[in-house]
């Protein structure tokens, strides 16, 4: 379901450190929100809730409403709306059938696993354009991405 | 009759990086067959393989979902303004 691609993104300093904290603080339910910058250049991380009605420890759902306030804050920040991040409890950092159901095209999906409440492996994900599946990014600027090694877990 | 229609960020690669563009009809429906027409990359995003608008596209004519008014057979005139707006989804 999943290759990999040319594509990078890079995360400001600070980014990392506020989705894997958001995702360690929703713990065991999901956490989302929107990725903010500009040219594969990731800002900002902003926290949305998490608004689905289908059980929170397997779903995330942004409404639109909240989609249209994480475009107006990227125009406030003089940024455009790149992507969106979520959490994976207890599961790796790897998109499912439900992502890739639901995803966007151009929209970078970072995903972050959160193992036990502690926030571990984190990928990003761009959907191919026929849809068929993800390709796996680049992602730089990931501040801890060497000291929480992810165990190999099978979901 | 032309209808200001609002693209959402990940769609505007298909319509030439325009985040508004025009199209034509005097449904939503009509109006969503002649913005496919003319920009022919969002129908795949747009639709499913079964030709119905995927659950995670939201259409609103000016601030009301058609999903409570008559859905693609909403009637819309020039005056209104149609925006595509997305839910973001997803889980394990």
């Amino acid at each position: 379901m999943t290759t990999t691609t040319s594509r990078a993104c890079v995360l400001d300093p600070g980014v990392s450190t506020a989705i894997r904290r958001h995702g360690e603080e929703t713990f065991p339910h999901e956490c989302c929100g929107a990725l903010i910058g500009r040219d594969d250049r990731i800002t900002s991380a902003v926290a949305l809730p998490n608004t689905t009605e289908e059980g929170p420890r397997r779903r995330f759902l942004v409404r639109p409403s909240d989609y249209r306030l994480a475009e107006q804050k990227a125009s406030e920040l003089g940024g455009e709306l790149l992507g969106f991040y979520h959490s994976h409890p207890d599961h790796p950092a790897k998109p499912s059938q439900f992502d890739l159901d639901h995803a966007w095209p151009n929209f970078a999906y970072v995903i972050v696993s959160v193992m036990s409440a502690v926030a571990r492996d984190m990928t990003v994900w761009y959907l191919k354009e026929d849809r068929s599946r993800f390709d796996e990014g680049t992602l730089n600027g990931d501040e801890d991405s060497d000291s929480h090694p992810a165990p190999a877990v099978h979901g | 009759m032309a209808t200001k229609i609002l693209i959402p960020t990940p769609l505007r690669p298909y319509t030439d990086k325009q985040d508004a563009v025009e199209a034509s009809g005097a449904t939503i429906g009509e109006l969503l067959a002649d913005l496919t027409a003319k920009y022919s990359g969002l129908k795949a995003h747009l639709y499913n393989e079964q030709g119905k608008l995927r659950s995670f596209v939201n259409i609103y004519i000016n601030d009301e979902d058609i999903r409570y008014l008559q859905k693609d057979q909403t009637p819309v005139s020039a005056s209104d303004t149609v925006s595509i707006i997305p839910s973001v989804a997803g889980g394990v």
